[in-house]
């Protein structure tokens, strides 16, 4: 188990744990991000921050802090 | 505004159309289906106070029947984290009668995208409203591998599903069949809500639910659906928190919300993960029933352009390059017109000159009233063409990748990548460059990119800055490869991307609100081909927003500088030079008035004039000085200009006026202060408010002050005067 933010380019992961202790958690929830939920991480910005990411057949961008609260498998 | 827009005629005996609600998700393409639905028969104006565009149309049926379309804004949950959000929230839960009392709810989808998108048609269809799912895209869903069993889908949703493609019109006959269909025969029984919730839950969100019943006529489904949210979202809560009613009752809602959230802690459930997992368990099941996935083995087109459009090193030398490219275009484009619209002002002016008795009426409608039109109208050129290409590259889906590429830069100042695109395009003018921060959607962000726009150096303070460089710093190579004139520009726009930091940071503690933290959650849509009509209509909005609302106040601020700059008049029997009339004029008077606050900074009453005149726009200032010295060409490269300014020499003295340090300082002046009235008008009209743009011009104008005083004061300090 590790942090979303700590994926690489290329890697699957499940979602396994989501505090749901602020907001923006709640936010990327109703953008689809539950625990269960299947991810991959596509890049990293230039400047290492925001990342991007492939979840339910989209393409989806966030901050590094944001991926930080989320506990991920890797497969 | 309504009193601009074009009626639209109801054909008579008929009953008043029906009012059909059209929502979905952004980057569904809802917007082609509202124009192929309603053709041209379009209303555009705003919600009342807010500057959210509001759109409704015309729709045809069978039999001659009408209905009305109200296209709204785009948005991804009813839980309203934006303005957006939450005018289109209020709209369908029978809040807001702006547009009517909606009966019908159309929800766009792209098919290709359709897990995350049933979120808000499971939403939607709880509300119990009649609801019709827009499938669109059914093309890329199949080419991207995803197969639709469309019937079971509406079998599973309990409405009807139209499978559409948007861009070829396919499927908008069988919609508006289904819409008028459903107008015409209301279903009876509406699904009794989507969600199943299970005894405790249902227990726990009771009295949330039944508070509800006393503060609206939502039905049942629809007041556990909103009580979920509320129980599950703060911004929700917060929402009801802000409705009039006794104290007590309040109290009551703060504490059954509570009581709700305690309660399901104690059994280990999160609450503000309960309405989007309970929501997602149900999608996920119905996704799996009706759709089959077979996501090809090659990436597709949009993947393949985003690893060179958003590359490590090829992204950001890409986005400098195209806006490069973009500005340089729209300066070249906008050059010829710009010309031809002063020409046509300055011949209106005379013809008008001509046919009407001296006076000052005369005076008032070719120097004040034909000369603020122009002064309206220049502007339109630079509006239309920027947005020209900012609207392309927004429907292209290339606006994200830029937000996405710089959005870490931007994070340092509190803001997020949105902003870029506002701020950059202020370097060529502030006025789009404002009334482009409409896509960011945190209404603080936004402000503060309003507020700091206009510290980047516009295409309007060139003319300034050449006219001193040209007059006062000496062409001398610096570092053997650049030059000081080259240098000193340089530093001038550098100083104002700096105030723009420094004025971003401050503003960022000052609108601190402790529980909107900037974030950055934002879809990468693929790259699809950009509507034409949807880049025009933007154009022709942007153009239309500004004649109308930002023109009057500018028009009447011009003829405010008008009548300073020429009453009250002399005798037209002295033989005045221009010069004694304008030192004369009101304006001549206030400028020798703010002479002792403006001289420490270097400036004499003649430059005070040209900062009184100057706040039309800034290059003004050039013009009101070829006034002064009596110089034919009134232009910032004329050498007769430059050299007058040079040899001004104090007449008591005996010592030259202006030195390179004054020039300095004037720069710095015009670097940081707020020259221009088109910019606060544009600033009332985006904010809604005269707050926001006397702040503006206060904060800059004070900054521009205390710069120009301490560049001057330690110039002559360090005896470079």
């Amino acid at each position: 188990m590790c942090s979303l933010d700590s994926l690489l380019p290329g890697d699957k992961a499940v979602i396994s744990s989501i505090s749901g202790k602020t907001n923006e958690e709640a936010h990327l929830m109703e953008m689809g991000l539950l625990v269960g939920t299947q991810v991959e991480f596509i890049k990293t910005a230039p400047l290492g921050d925001p990342i991007e990411l492939r979840v339910r057949g989209y393409h989806l961008s966030i901050r590094r802090s944001e991926a930080h609260a989320i506990l991920v498998d890797k497969i | 505004m309504s009193k601009t827009a074009p009626t639209i005629d109801i054909p008579p005996n008929q009953l008043a159309p029906a009012d059909v609600a059209l929502i979905g998700n952004p980057n569904t393409g809802k917007t082609s289906i509202f124009n192929a639905l309603t053709g041209l028969r379009q209303k555009i104006g705003n919600y009342p106070g807010v500057t959210v565009e509001r759109k409704s149309g015309i729709m045809d049926g069978p039999e001659g029947a009408v209905a009305t379309l109200h296209d709204l804004p785009g948005l991804y949950s009813l839980n309203p984290k934006s303005l957006d959000e939450k005018i289109a929230r209020d709209v369908l839960l029978g809040e807001s009668h702006e547009d009517g009392n909606i009966k019908l709810v159309v929800v766009v989808v792209d098919a290709a995208n359709l897990s995350r998108n049933l979120y808000l048609v499971s939403q939607v269809i709880d509300l119990d409203i009649s609801v019709i799912v827009a499938l669109n895209m059914m093309d890329s869903a199949e080419n991207a591998g995803v197969h639709i069993d469309v019937q079971a889908l509406s079998k599973r949703l309990s409405v009807p599903v139209v499978p559409i493609v948007a861009t070829r019109e396919t499927g908008i006959d069988l919609l508006r069949k289904e819409i008028f269909a459903a107008i015409k025969n209301p279903s009876p029984e509406l699904p009794d809500g989507i969600l199943s919730l299970d005894d405790t839950i249902s227990t726990s969100i009771a009295p949330v639910s039944d508070w509800l019943i006393e503060h609206t006529e939502l039905s049942s489904s629809a007041r556990i659906a909103e009580a979920l949210r509320i129980i599950s979202s703060d911004i929700s809560a917060d929402v009801w928190r802000q409705i009039d009613g006794p104290p007590d009752c309040l109290a009551h809602f703060n504490e059954f919300v509570a009581d709700a959230r305690a309660q399901l802690e104690e059994r280990d459930i999160s609450w503000r993960m309960l309405e989007a997992t309970l929501r997602y368990r149900q999608i996920d099941e119905i996704y799996a029933d009706t759709v089959r996935e077979v996501r090809p083995e090659i990436d597709s087109i949009s993947v393949r352009l985003d690893m060179v459009l958003t590359h490590r090193f090829a992204g950001p030398i890409i986005v400098v390059v195209l806006f490069a490219l973009i500005f340089q275009t729209v300066f070249s484009w906008a050059e010829w017109p710009m010309d031809l619209i002063e020409s046509a002002v300055a011949s209106a002016g005379a013809a008008a000159a001509t046919q009407m008795p001296e006076g000052m009426i005369r005076n008032l409608t070719v120097d004040g009233i034909i000369a603020g039109v122009g002064a309206v109208l220049v502007f339109l050129p630079q509006i239309l063409f920027l947005f020209f290409f900012l609207a392309l590259l927004e429907d292209t889906g290339y606006m994200a990748r830029v937000a996405f590429l710089m959005d870490r830069l931007m994070k340092s100042l509190g803001l997020s990548g949105r902003s870029v695109i506002p701020l950059l395009s202020s370097f060529a003018c502030a006025i789009p460059g404002i009334m482009a921060t409409r896509t960011i959607s945190s209404a603080r962000d936004r402000l503060i990119t309003i507020m700091i726009a206009p510290l980047m150096s516009c295409s309007a303070r060139l003319p300034v800055y050449v006219l001193m460089i040209g007059a006062f710093v000496p062409n001398e190579p610096v570092l053997v490869i650049f030059s000081l004139p080259g240098v000193t520009l340089l530093t001038m726009y550098l100083l104002g991307i700096c105030a723009a930091i420094a004025a971003a940071l401050v503003f960022k503690r000052v609108l601190k609100q402790s529980d909107t933290p900037t974030s950055f959650i934002m879809e990468l849509p693929p790259y699809r081909r950009p509507s034409i009509r949807w880049v025009l209509m933007q154009m022709y909005e942007r153009a239309r927003i500004f004649i109308t609302d930002a023109g009057q106040i500018i028009l009447a601020i011009s003829i405010v500088l008008w009548f300073l700059a020429s009453y009250p008049q002399a005798d037209s029997t002295d033989n005045l030079t221009p010069r004694e009339r304008i030192s004369e004029s009101y304006a001549g008077q206030l400028g020798h008035a703010i002479e002792p606050a403006i001289k420490p900074l270097g400036f004499d009453w003649k430059l005070g004039i040209g900062l009184i005149t100057s706040f039309a726009a800034r290059e003004v200032l050039v013009s009101t000085m070829a006034t002064i010295y009596n110089v034919e060409e009134a232009s910032e490269t004329s050498v007769d200009l430059r050299t007058a300014l040079r040899n001004e020499t104090d007449p008591v003295t005996g010592e030259r006026v202006y030195t390179p340090l004054v020039a300095v300082s004037l720069m710095v002046f015009f670097v940081l202060a707020c020259q221009c009235m088109a910019t606060v008008a544009i600033v009332k009209r985006e904010t809604n408010s005269w707050l926001w743009p006397t702040i503006m011009v206060s904060y800059m104008t004070g900054l521009a002050y205390l710069a120009s005083l301490i560049v001057y004061q330690t110039g002559i300090g360090l005896g470079l005067g």
